[in-house]
C-alpha cells in the first residue's frame, strides 16, 4: 500500500501522534502527552499543511527498481534490534538501572528540597536546569532558521497585486 | 471560513477557553502536568484557530511578528538572567535557592520565573513559525 497524497500522509502523522499521546497518558506521563498531543497533533500538522499549501500536494513518481542489497541491510539491522532488546529490563521492572540510579534520590528528596509537588518540573527546571535552557536556546535558533529561509510572513504593507515588492521586503526584513 | 456559521460560533467561544487554559498549564505547572513548554504551544494553538477563522491579517494586529521576535529573544533572556542573578547572590549558575533566602521558596520561585521564561519563548517562536509559513504566499 503506497499513499501519494501528502494530505492524507499529514492526516496520519497527526493521528499517529494522537494515538502515541493516548499511550503516554496510559503510561502516567501526563506531562509528555500534553507535549505530543498539542505539538505532534496540533502545531506540526498545521506547519505541515502550510509547507503543502506552499508546494504541492502529490508526491512525485519515481521510478521504483527493487534494490536486493538495501532489503538484506535492513533486514539484519532490524534483526539486530530485536535481539537487543532482549537484553533490556522487563516493562516495569523496579530493579530497572533507571529507577535504581537516580531516580531514588529525585523521589524522596525533591519535595522537601524544592518544595513542589509536581517531580517532571524539579527536575526539568531546578536538577536539570541548564539542559532547559538549552532547550530553550534551541527552540530560539529554530525561530531563527524559519526566519532567515521564509522570511518574516508580515502582512502588513503587502497588497495582492504587488508580489514581487513583497518578496523584496521579506528578504529586507530577514535578520 | 466565515461562512460557516457553526464553526465560527463555536470556535469563538472556543479560543478564550483554550487561552485560559494556557495560562493554567503555565502557573500551574508546579502541581499539574505541564509548564512553560506545553503552555507555550497551547497559547500558540489558540492564535492558530483564530488565524484560521479572521486571516494572517487580523491575528498579525494582535500580536505583530516584530513582537512575536522580540519576545522570543526575551524569554530566553529571562531564562538566563535567573541563572546569572543566582550567580550574584553567590550561588552557581541557575542555583535558585539563593535567590530568597528561605530556600524552598528561592528554588520555587526560581522555577517558576524560568518556566516563563520558557513559555515566552515557545509562545513566541511557535508563532513566528506559523507567521513565517502561513504569511510566505502574502495576504490570505
Amino acid at each position: 500500500m503506497r499513499i501519494r497524497n501528502l494530505l492524507a500522509v499529514t492526516m496520519l502523522t497527526g493521528i499517529y501522534s494522537l494515538i502515541v499521546a493516548v499511550l503516554f497518558v496510559l503510561l502516567d506521563a501526563p506531562d509528555v502527552a500534553l507535549t505530543e498531543a498539542a505539538v505532534g497533533a496540533g502545531l506540526m500538522v498545521i506547519l505541515m499543511l502550510g509547507t503543502i499549501a506552499l508546494t504541492t500536494q502529490e508526491e512525485r513518481r519515481q521510478s521504483m527498481r527493487h534494490n536486493l542489497l538495501a532489503l538484506v541491510v535492513v533486514a539484519i539491522t532490524g534483526a539486530a534490534l530485536i535481539y537487543a532488546t532482549l537484553d533490556m529490563p522487563l516493562f516495569g521492572d523496579p530493579e530497572a538501572p533507571a529507577h535504581v540510579h537516580l531516580s531514588p534520590r529525585f523521589t524522596q528528596e525533591s519535595p522537601d528540597e524544592i518544595g513542589i509537588p509536581n517531580m517532571v518540573t524539579s527536575v526539568l527546571a531546578s536538577y536539570r536546569g541548564i539542559d532547559t535552557l538549552g532547550e530553550a536556546v534551541v527552540v530560539f535558533a529554530a525561530a531563527v532558521g524559519v526566519l532567515l529561509v521564509l522570511g518574516t510572513g508580515a502582512v502588513r504593507g503587502r497588497g495582492h497585486g504587488n508580489r514581487g515588492r513583497a518578496r523584496r521586503e521579506d528578504q529586507d526584513e530577514a535578520p | 471560513m466565515n461562512r460557516y456559521i457553526v464553526l465560527r460560533v463555536i470556535t469563538s467561544l472556543m479560543i478564550p477557553i483554550i487561552l485560559i487554559y494556557a495560562f493554567y498549564v503555565q502557573f500551574h505547572g508546579e502541581y499539574s502536568p505541564g509548564g512553560g513548554f506545553q503552555a507555550g504551544i497551547v497559547f500558540t494553538a489558540a492564535f492558530v484557530i483564530y488565524t484560521l477563522l479572521y486571516g494572517l491579517e487580523s491575528a498579525q494586529r494582535a500580536i505583530p511578528p516584530e513582537a512575536a521576535h522580540a519576545l522570543s529573544a526575551i524569554g530566553v533572556l529571562l531564562f538566563a538572567a535567573f541563572g546569572f542573578a543566582s550567580i550574584l547572590l553567590g550561588g552557581n549558575f541557575l542555583e535558585y535557592k539563593v535567590l530568597l533566602p528561605n530556600d524552598q521558596a528561592g528554588e520555587t520561585f526560581g522555577i517558576i520565573g524560568i518556566e516563563l521564561g520558557v513559555g515566552i519563548t515557545v509562545a513566541a517562536v511557535g508563532l513566528t513559525l506559523f507567521y513565517s509559513f502561513a504569511g510566505r504566499r502574502g495576504g490570505e
